[in-house]
Formats: C-alpha cells, sequence, structure tokens
C-alpha cells in the first residue's frame, strides 16, 4: 500500500506542475499588459495595481514570473485581491463555511444517491425504478442555477419555508437548501451509477457463489452486491469533485452563503480578474488534493490494486 | 426409473439435428443493426429526436417560429407584463418579447454546443487513439496532457479565460474556451476502449496478413472502439449547452448583444420575486434541450452496449 | 437435519419431469424440458452434454440460482422427499450451503475479489451455524487444510487474486463441503484449470466426498472425465435426458445416436480408442441417421494417417534453432523484471506435415505462435521458412512471408471483425496483397466458403449471426485466403464443443491433404493432438521437455512431465476393452 501510495502522489506532481503553469499561461501569456487585461474596463487602483506588479514580477521573463509565483504557491501565498486584501486571509474566513456546505452535499448525493441506486438497480424495471430513471434524468438536465432559482422562489417566496439567502455565520439549517441544490445533479449521476453497477454485480458469479454458501439475501445485498459497487462510485466522486466545485460557486452565490465560492462569484460578477484567477488557482488545488485522496480510497477498497501495482 | 437401469431415449422425442448447421437468419445483425433495433422500441428515443429535431428547426430557421424581432420593438412600459396578442409568452424587464428570444437564443446554444463537441471529438480522438492504440511512452506523455487539462474543470477554466478575453466574447471564443478544457474526457473513454479492442485476435490476425499498423488503427480499431465515443459525445454537447448558459449566467459568457437564454435568466434573476416567468421561461427552453441530448446520450448508451442489453 | 436417518434405497435426489424456461422478449424459451433424474445418496452422477443442452441450468435450478429470467416451469426436485422447487426463497437459502453444497466452474470469477479468502470461508461457516464465535476461524483454518491449500492459516488473510487458479478452486470446494452436505453439485468444477491441476483436484474431491459420504452431482461437458469420476451418466441434449446409466455400460455401448456422435468424437476418448484399437471400443458401430453424417475422430485419424503414408517430399518447412524470448516485466515492487517465455526452443516442421506444441498455460507456446508469425521479435535464436531467416524480413520481403503463412487464433468471438462482413473478412488479405480484382476476389471468397463448407449466402452476414464453430471456419477460410504453405492454428479448436470441434479437426485433416498445407497446431489438450499431429513437441515453463513422433510420445514417453500430461487426459484411466 506504501509503494502504491508513494507513486500515486510521485503522479501527482507533473500534474501541479502542469496546471498551474496552464492557468498562468492562459493569463499573463496572452499579449498586452495582462493586468489591464484582468481589469476589463474598469479602471485599477494604482495602489492595487502598483502591489500587483510586484506580486506577477511582470517586469521578468515569463517563466522567471512563473518560477516565482510556483514559489509563492508553495509557501501558501496566493497574492492579494482586487480590493488589496491577502487571498490567504479571505480563504480563512470562507473556507469553513464551504467545507460545511460540501460536507452537507456529499452527505446528501452519496446516502440517497446510493440508496436510491441500490433499490433501482435490485428492482430492475419495477415501477420504482422508472420513476427514478425519469427524475434523475431531469435533474441531470437541469443546470444548477435553474435549480437554484426554482428552490429559492418554491421554498424561499412561494411557500416561505426556507430563506432565501443564507445570514453572515451560515448556520447548518440555513445551508440545507443549497447543500440540497448543490447535491442534486452529482444525486442523480450517482442513482445512475449505482443502479448500473448494482445490476452488473448482481450477475457476477461470486453472487451465485455467495447465495451458494447459504448466505441470506439480507447478507449478500451489502456485503458482496453493495460493497462492489461502490468502487465505481468512489470513482466518479472523485472526478466529478470539479463539478462540485463550480456548483458550489453558483450556489454560494445564489444564495449568498459566505463561502470561498461565494467569493469566487463576486469576483466574476465584477469583473475583478486576479481574484478570479486566485481562486480558481485555489479550487484547482483543491481538487487535485481531493482527487489524490479519492485515489487513495480507491486502493482501499480494492485489495487487486492495493497489492498488485 | 431405478438408477442402474440403461435407460435411452426414445429417438422420436429426442431428434438429432446436424452439428453446426447454418441458419441464414431473417435478420441481419451487427452492433449498429442491434443498436437501432433496440433504439426502435423506446419511447425516450423518440422524444429525445423530435426534440432534438424541434430544436435544431427552430435555430436553423428561428423567423418560422416568430416574426417578432427579438431586440427592437422593446418598450419599457412592457417591463414584465404578461402574455399579450402576438406576445404569447409575455416581456421581459426590457420590455422585449420572450417568446422571440427563445427562439432566437435557440441557434447560440446549439451552436456552442456543436462547435464544443466538434473540438472534443477531434481532440479526443487524436489523443485517446494514439494513447490507446500505441501505448508506451506515447501513451505516458499523450495521458499526463490529457491529465493536467482534465484537472482544471472546464467551466472554472472557461471563467479564467472569458475574464481575460472579455473584448473578444463571441460564440467562438466561449466555444474555444469550453473546449480546450472538455477534450480529455473523450480522450479517456476513447483510450480505454482501444485498450480494450485493440488485443482482439482480429487486430492479431490483420497484423499477420501484413496490414500497417496505422491501417489496422483506422479499419479495425477505431470502428470497434467508436460507440462509446458517441455515447460521450452527445452527453458533452448537453454538457457545453450548460457550460455557455452558466457562464453567461455568471457574466463572464457572451456579451449582452449576443441572445442567449444564460443571458436572458442572468438579466432576469434580480426580478426573480415579482416576475419569475422571466426567469422560468429561458430555463425551461435550455432544460429541454439539455434534457434531449442527455436522454439522447443514455438510450444510445443502453443500445451501444451489447452487455447493457442482455442485462436490461 | 432431524430426517438424516433416512433408508439409503431411498434416492437422496429425485428430479422429476422438471422444466426450466427462460423469459425473452418473445416470451417464455424452455431450457429444460421434462428431465428425471435420481441420485442415490452416497452416490457420484454426471451430467453430460454440449453448451446449451441444459445441464448447468438444471445444477442451478435444484438450488434455485437460476440466472437472469430463468425459472422452474413445471415438475419437482425431490431432496430428501422434499420439493426443492416448492420452497420459499428463504427456506431454499436454510437448504443451501448446509444440505447442498455448489462447487461452480471458473474459480477466477468465483471468489469476491475485494474480500479475503479467510472473510469468504468464515463467512460461509457462520451462514450455517457450523461454529460461531472464536471456533469460526478455526473451522475455517480446518476447511482450507482439507481441502489441499498447505499454510492455511497465513493464506486466510491473502485475497482471491494471490492466488493461483487450482488454490481458488481447492477454496471453493472447502467451502462447498464445509458444512458436511449430503449433496455436492459441481458445475465444471475443473475446466477452467490446466489438465494436470485438473486431475488433482478432482482426485481430492473424490477423495474428500467419499469420506464425508457426499452424493456427488457432477455436470461436464467431457465424456471421458464424467465416465471416468461418476458411476452414473446422464446425457443431455437440447434440455432433454437422451440417455442415462450406468457409466461404463453407456460408454461400451451408447444406445442414442446423440450418444454415439458424443463417443465417437470426444478426443479424450478417442486417444483411448486409438490405444485399444480391436478392443471393445475401437471401432463404433453407428446407428445412422438423417442429421448428417457421423464424425469419428478415430475415422478422421486413420484417413489422415492414409493419405500422409503417401511419400513426402522431405524438406524441412521450418527450421527453428535456440529461440529465446525474454519480456520485461514490472515485478512486485515496481522494478524491472526479465521473464523467459520461450528458452533455447528447437525443432523443425517437415513440409505437409502437422508439427503439435503441447503445454499448460505459460508454457509459452503461445509465444512461439508470435515469434514464428513474426508477431513478436525473438531475443535470440533463429527462425527460417522455407529455407530463410525471417528475422531480417521487412517491407515487400515481410508481406511475402505474410502471405505464405497464416494464423487461425482461438477466441471464435475475438477473432473476427464484428463490424465487418463474413465476405469483407475473406477478402482483407486479398485486398492487403492487392491479389486479383473486385470480381475475382468475390468469386475467390466464395471458393473459400465452400472449401470450409460454409453457403456462400453467409459472405453479406456479420460475426454476430453465427456459432463459435462457423466463425473458426470463416478464421480458416480467411487464413487460406492467400493460398498460404504453412498455417499457424493457436489453440484454434481449444474454445468449441466437442462434436464441433470434431468437424473442425476433420476439416482441417481433409483441408491439409488437399492443399498440401504444413500446421503448426498448439494445444493444451493432449487428447486432441493424438488425432491430428504427426509430431508432438511437449512444453515445459519455456523448454521443450520432450519431442517425438505422435506415436512414440503416446505410446513410449520419456519424461515424467509428458507422463503427467498423458494420466491426466480425461479417460486416461479407463481400463476399456477386455
Amino acid at each position: 500500500m506504501t509503494g502504491y501510495i508513494f507513486r500515486r502522489i510521485l503522479q501527482a506532481i507533473p500534474v501541479f506542475l502542469g496546471t498551474t503553469f496552464l492557468i498562468y499561461f492562459m493569463v499573463f501569456a496572452m499579449p498586452g499588459d495582462p493586468l489591464l487585461a484582468l481589469f476589463g474596463d474598469r479602471t485599477p487602483n494604482p495602489a492595487v495595481l502598483a502591489q500587483l506588479r510586484a506580486q506577477y514580477h511582470l517586469d521578468q521573463p515569463f517563466i522567471v514570473q512563473y518560477l516565482i509565483y510556483m514559489g509563492g504557491l508553495l509557501r501558501g501565498d496566493f497574492g492579494i485581491s482586487f480590493s488589496g486584501e491577502p487571498v490567504t486571509e479571505i480563504l480563512a474566513r470562507t473556507f469553513p463555511v464551504t467545507i460545511r456546505l460540501a460536507i452537507m452535499a456529499l452527505i446528501f448525493e452519496t446516502i440517497l444517491g446510493i440508496a436510491v441506486g441500490l433499490i433501482s438497480g435490485l428492482r430492475k424495471g419495477k415501477l420504482f425504478d422508472a420513476s427514478s430513471l425519469v427524475v434523475s434524468l431531469i435533474l441531470i438536465s437541469l443546470p444548477i442555477f435553474v435549480i437554484a432559482f426554482v428552490a429559492q422562489y418554491v421554498f424561499g417566496v412561494w411557500l416561505g419555508v426556507a430563506r432565501t439567502t443564507v445570514s453572515s455565520t451560515a448556520p447548518i439549517p440555513e445551508l440545507i437548501m443549497p447543500a440540497l441544490v448543490l447535491a442534486s445533479v452529482a444525486f442523480a449521476q450517482i442513482v445512475r451509477l449505482t443502479r448500473a453497477s448494482v445490476i452488473e454485480t448482481t450477475t457476477l458469479d461470486f453472487v451465485r457463489t455467495a447465495y451458494s454458501k447459504g448466505l441470506r439475501t439480507r447478507r449478500v445485498v451489502p456485503v458482496h452486491i453493495l460493497r462492489n459497487s461502490l468502487i465505481p462510485v468512489v470513482t466518479y466522486l472523485g472526478t466529478d469533485f470539479g463539478v462540485l466545485l463550480v456548483g458550489a460557486t453558483i450556489t454560494e452565490g445564489i444564495f449568498n452563503v459566505p463561502g470561498v465560492g461565494n467569493a469566487l462569484y463576486q469576483a466574476i460578477i465584477r469583473g475583478e480578474g486576479p481574484t478570479v484567477v486566485s481562486f480558481v488557482t485555489v479550487m484547482v488545488l483543491i481538487y487535485l488534493v481531493v482527487n489524490l485522496l479519492v485515489d487513495l480510497l480507491y486502493g482501499l477498497l480494492d485489495p487487486r490494486i492495493r497489492y498488485v501495482k | 426409473m431405478s438408477s442402474n437401469t440403461h435407460y435411452v431415449a426414445p429417438l422420436e422425442e429426442t431428434p438429432l439435428v446436424g452439428v453446426d448447421t447454418v441458419k441464414v437468419s431473417e435478420e441481419r445483425s451487427n452492433l449498429w443493426l442491434d443498436a437501432w433495433r433496440d433504439l426502435r422500441g423506446r419511447p425516450l428515443f423518440w422524444i429525445s429526436a423530435a426534440v432534438i429535431l424541434l430544436v435544431v428547426a427552430v435555430a436553423l430557421f428561428p423567423n418560422l417560429f416568430t416574426s417578432v424581432p427579438p431586440n427592437h420593438d422593446c418598450h419599457l412600459a412592457d417591463s414584465n407584463a404578461g402574455p399579450a396578442p402576438g406576445h404569447p409568452l409575455g416581456f421581459t424587464k426590457q420590455g422585449c418579447d420572450i417568446y422571440s428570444r427563445i427562439i432566437h437564443g435557440t441557434s447560440t446554444s446549439l451552436a456552442v454546443g456543436f462547435i464544443v463537441i466538434a473540438l472534443t471529438t477531434v481532440l479526443g480522438l487524436l489523443f485517446g487513439a494514439f494513447s490507446g492504440f500505441y501505448g508506451g511512452w506515447i501513451d505516458s506523455v499523450l495521458s499526463r496532457v490529457g491529465d493536467i487539462f482534465f484537472s482544471i474543470p472546464y467551466i472554472l477554466a472557461a471563467v479564467v479565460i472569458m475574464t481575460v478575453l472579455a473584448e473578444y466574447r463571441s460564440v467562438w471564443s466561449i466555444s474555444l474556451a469550453i473546449g480546450i478544457f472538455a477534450w480529455p474526457s473523450t480522450a479517456r473513454v476513447l483510450r480505454a476502449e482501444i485498450f480494450r479492442v485493440k488485443n482482439a485476435d482480429f487486430v492479431m490476425a490483420s497484423t499477420a496478413l501484413g496490414l500497417s499498423r496505422f491501417k489496422i488503427l483506422l479499419k479495425h480499431v477505431l470502428p470497434n472502439s467508436i460507440a462509446p465515443v458517441i455515447v460521450i459525445t452527445t452527453i458533452s454537447l448537453a454538457a457545453a449547452i450548460v457550460a455557455e448558459a452558466s457562464l453567461s449566467f455568471l457574466g463572464v459568457g457572451l456579451g449582452g448583444d449576443i441572445m442567449s437564454w444564460g443571458n436572458d435568466i442572468n438579466q432576469a434573476q434580480s426580478d426573480l420575486r415579482i416576475a419569475p416567468q422571466t426567469l422560468i421561461l429561458p430555463s425551461i427552453a435550455l432544460s429541454v434541450t439539455v434534457f434531449a441530448f442527455i436522454s439522447l446520450g443514455e438510450v444510445a448508451r443502453d443500445a451501444l452496449d451489447p452487455k447493457a442489453r442482455a442485462l436490461r | 437435519m432431524s430426517q438424516t436417518l433416512t433408508d439409503l434405497d431411498r434416492p437422496l435426489l429425485e428430479i422429476k419431469n422438471l422444466q426450466v424456461g427462460f423469459q425473452t422478449q418473445r416470451g417464455l424459451v424452455p431450457a429444460v424440458n421434462g428431465i428425471d433424474i435420481t441420485l442415490m445418496p452416497g452416490q457420484t452422477l454426471a451430467i453430460v452434454g454440449e453448451s446449451g443442452s441444459g445441464k448447468s441450468t438444471t445444477a442451478h435450478a435444484i438450488i434455485n440460482l437460476l440466472p437472469g429470467s430463468g425459472r422452474i416451469t413445471g415438475g419437482e426436485v425431490l431432496f430428501d422427499g422434499q420439493d426443492l422447487a416448492k420452497l420459499t426463497e428463504h427456506q431454499m437459502q436454510d437448504v443451501r450451503g448446509r444440505n447442498i453444497g455448489f462447487v461452480p466452474q471458473d474459480p477466477m470469477s468465483n471468489l469476491n475479489p475485494v474480500w479475503s479468502i479467510g472473510f469468504q470461508v468464515e463467512e460461509a461457516i457462520r451462514a450455517n451455524g457450523i461454529a460461531s464465535g472464536k471456533d469460526v476461524k478455526k473451522h475455517a483454518i480446518q476447511v482450507l487444510k482439507e481441502a489441499g491449500l498447505a499454510d492455511a492459516d497465513t493464506r486466510m488473510r491473502q485475497f482471491p487474486h494471490q492466488f493461483s487458479g487450482g488454490m481458488r478452486q481447492r477454496v471453493l470446494i472447502g467451502m462447498g463441503l464445509s458444512s458436511r452436505p449430503r449433496l455436492l453439485i459441481a458445475d465444471e468444477p475443473t475446466s477452467a484449470l490446466d489438465v494436470t491441476v485438473q486431475r488433482v483436484i478432482l482426485d481430492h474431491l473424490e477423495t474428500l466426498t467419499r469420506d464425508i459420504g457426499t452424493a456427488v452431482l457432477f455436470i461436464t461437458h467431457d465424456l471421458g472425465l464424467a465416465a471416468e469420476r461418476a458411476e452414473q451418466l446422464v446425457v443431455m441434449y437440447k434440455g432433454k435426458v437422451v440417455e442415462s446409466g450406468p457409466s461404463r455400460e453407456i460408454l461400451e455401448n451408447p444406445q442414442h445416436p446423440y450418444t454415439q456422435r458424443l463417443v465417437a468424437a470426444a478426443p479424450s476418448l478417442a486417444s483411448r480408442r486409438i490405444q485399444a484399437s480391436g478392443a471393445a471400443l475401437g471401432h463404433l458401430q453407428h446407428q445412422e441417421t438423417d442429421a448428417g453424417a457421423h464424425v469419428d475422430l478415430i475415422e478422421a485419424a486413420e484417413n489422415r494417417a492414409e493419405k500422409q503414408a503417401a511419400p513426402h517430399r522431405h524438406e524441412s518447412a521450418i527450421v527453428v534453432d535456440s529461440l529465446t524470448k525474454v519480456f520485461k516485466i514490472r515485478g512486485e515492487k515496481g522494478e524491472g523484471k526479465h521473464f523467459k517465455a520461450v528458452d533455447d526452443v528447437s525443432f523443425s516442421v517437415e513440409r505437409g506435415t502437422t508439427m503439435a506444441l503441447v503445454g499448460e498455460s505459460g508454457s509459452g507456446k503461445s509465444t512461439v505462435a508470435k515469434l514464428l508469425l513474426r508477431l513478436e521479435e525473438a531475443t535470440s535464436g533463429r527462425i527460417d521458412i522455407d529455407g530463410a531467416n525471417i528475422a531480417p524480413l521487412a517491407g515487400r520481403d515481410l508481406l511475402g512471408l505474410r502471405r505464405k503463412m497464416q494464423p487461425v487464433f482461438q477466441d471464435p468471438y475475438g477473432s473476427l471483425d464484428p463490424l465487418r462482413n463474413i465476405g469483407n473478412t475473406i477478402a482483407e488479405p486479398l485486398l492487403v496483397h492487392k491479389v486479383g480484382d473486385r470480381a475475382s476476389r468475390r468469386a475467390r471468397v466464395d471458393e473459400l466458403l465452400e472449401q470450409v463448407a460454409l453457403p456462400s449466402a453467409l459472405a453479406t452476414r456479420y460475426p454476430n449471426e453465427l456459432s463459435g464453430g462457423q466463425r473458426q471456419r470463416v478464421a480458416i477460410a480467411r487464413a487460406l485466403a492467400l493460398k498460404p504453405e504453412i498455417v499457424i492454428l493457436d489453440e484454434a479448436v481449444s474454445a468449441l464443443d466437442v462434436l464441433v470441434q470434431a468437424q473442425i479437426l476433420t476439416l482441417l485433416a481433409e483441408l491439409q491433404s488437399e492443399l498440401g498445407l504444413t500446421y503448426v497446431f498448439i494445444t493444451h489438450d493432449l487428447a486432441v493432438v493424438r488425432v491430428i499431429a504427426d509430431q508432438v513437441c511437449v512444453m515445459q515453463k519455456g523448454r521443450i521437455v520432450e519431442a517425438a513422433s505422435v506415436d512414440e510420445v503416446f505410446d513410449n514417453p520419456r519424461e515424467q512431465y509428458t507422463r503427467d500430461l498423458l494420466d491426466a487426459i480425461p479417460g486416461a484411466n479407463l481400463r476399456l476393452g477386455a
């Protein structure tokens, strides 16, 4: 297992270098003054502009700029935002909220998604399965901001059972609706994936052997069918984390949840380019780390990976 | 019958047939024919196909569906007003005809969708086919490049690109911004499929015939690996439409002068409390279109996978 | 287990008029069509049949583990007087494992890859209430030890993928017998294993069940194996029992024409019959039926031998000298390792004859085939085809070699491009080598289809529509398209049912004499070799351990390994004739 962990971390290094380089390249290899481009049609505060010029070392050759920037990233320095506040400080303030929201969404989507998918898979072709197919296809088709607005309108404005926006302390009860919205698309995908995986596993030989040993259904389903069906679901959670991050940005923006996503959302709609770049970089790093964790979890779930490679 | 007696079944009850006799069946059968036969019997396929045909027709010939121009004749007096004669869905905040704007926004969504999948298919085919088929160091390099692009969620990447390209916002630039980071999924799917196909005996047989490696890739391996690519491309098309709407919704998508469902949703969000229909109606157009492509991808996935067909 | 005191004269299992069907879109498709089987306590009974005969379906129906939409549509399955077909799933779960054990076919897919071996044995023991608490582990170790797994206590913590196929099968047998069931259903328990392993495992299973007094219902496609392992035989064909009774009697005196066909076509028996020629089983009295001619492997072998006896030009088509192939593989800790797949192999094949390369999995026989075909490059050594070294060939010359030598591979489902119709598949070699024009190629395709006894109407059809045997015929037609001198047959008949296999073997023999072909016949099945080959090389771990003529190898093997292989041919222990 240690060999596997070591190799996975080793593989992540070039990807880390590549992604940060790519982001940097997209922003600073453009013709003209990249900073002015980032500010768009807004007039920058000269003091902030000067600080940014210092941060990005724009007088240096491109590759040197990148290396200095990389060094900053490794020291946890993500630069300053449009308003001059260090990005690290904004992160310290907003990160706990986003973590809370993301964990709630993950719990909703995995528990509900796996449960519904398992039942659909075991009752393939029955009414429950057919309805879950239609519902999940609809949920997959609805862009997250549409779901967010519909939820906001129906529960907040029309029924008045939830607040349309979250207050600044972001207490857990107020986060339930945004978390459900955030979880909705992934929930539907997990239902589909779990269902397909359960149906396939059910036909595998070792399931029949498990029954032939005299095991009860209540033992075979969780221990042999569900356990094996989880492997593709976990892989999906990793690759889908990017969608969750984008979803969090939009959801936090619409419900005004004071998290990292909202900071990015506000920066985007206000056209605050430097802040956008910093936060996108942060999110990509989070994505990389989460995928690394998921791969390690995958190794735990599947002994073939753990021991052979 | 007792267990020690020698029992022989009467030949009339157990007639013999020839060994391995050839029955030339009525219906021809290969992957595509079987998939088509399967699709034919599925209502979801017909529903999504009909919606897609309609949406494409609307995008190509918007004037057949409405005679009201989408941008002119907007009177602030009509702001957020309900349906009126000739304006079946009412008016936007700026007093423009909602129905006309939805009709004229269709081509934008579809154009972005199709340009993006053209890009993801070309890049995905190149990267996926070469890394899957040739393996070795070519695979290591190409896969790592794919990993890098895959590690930046494509909407976030597009946000950055569109922020930088604030002055060049068009259907082309937004499609490029989405497509440049969306192709690795296609490449991964194709690579995995080629890994499966390339070790089949018929590939070895073709090598033994003297067919060149590249021709084997083109003539045997790619055609047998393409089915999952079609599925993911259909789903990517839907995802690209959502991405454009999301970016426009965030204000980093298309310029305000381009008709787009995302732009209209963006414009309407501040009036959600007083005029929800201005937001809901373009959302419905968007969602129905996406639903059609997602469902088509879903039924195609089942139809093109003989194993899934057998399990259903 | 209250009614354990049963009369030994009362059947343990009595299947009466059992019918099983599968629900499909086109309605109920019957798989088992009213069969009767009686099994006495402690007895071993084998059900023999080809794929699709309903033998496995019968086995699964007994313990109600039919796959997918299958269900029992009629009849009774009386186990100890109780009709299992009428039990609820919950009641059935009490019977399974506890009273009826099951050993499945493929050891690779029948253990859950994510749980340790110990976990999977222990849960069976717990489920059947054999032991509880700390005793479970002790009992599990004992079960594995009984099944012949040395160092069972350390191996308990390992996972299935760390076990070889034979060891996994031992685990499955151990689990099947863990609660000392009165009946064990063994569904082709060793057909996925190498022959020598197969033999050891079956011997062990026999000893265990005899000691416990368990009756065994043995499902197999191999008539020789069935007769060797069971006292009673039931032959199934298209969902019906065509013949049943004492094994020896059926083998020596098959009555039903289908059984006669099977006896005539089983390679394991044919090799015995050739040895015992003149004795009871040497030649069969066939009852002629309308349904096509019999394929008798002995006749095929004799016909072949007759034609081969005609004077040969004694020249070598293939000369292989000190051939070695080393693969670089990644070791357990990621370091580079070298693996000698082929180790100093030398042999030669005379024009117009068949050389059989025999070995178990991992012996390097298929690698030799790939080296001959220039699909892999040799690490060292030399291959001469028609007197010319093939290593330096490139471009046009390599194409010339390819034209001279063509392969037929094992997997009938993988050997044809599923998206090409049969005509285009057979014409592909002609196209690649730019032979003829459109019309002449089409004519050649028709000719080739006729040579392999397929109707020319198939040219526009797709591989999906054909059976495994028909696909192999198409693969043979494709191989013959360029009129090669040498055909490399890499396990070309191994995946086929015996009757189909016999047909293809006969076809290959006919084509050989007709076209003067040289065959390199690669197989794991020594029994088939007797029928088709002139010379034999036995391979083990990359080396040739014995090389001689077929008769010498069979009648007078020099090496212990060859003797082991011969002994492992199912039916080898049958004493036939007088």
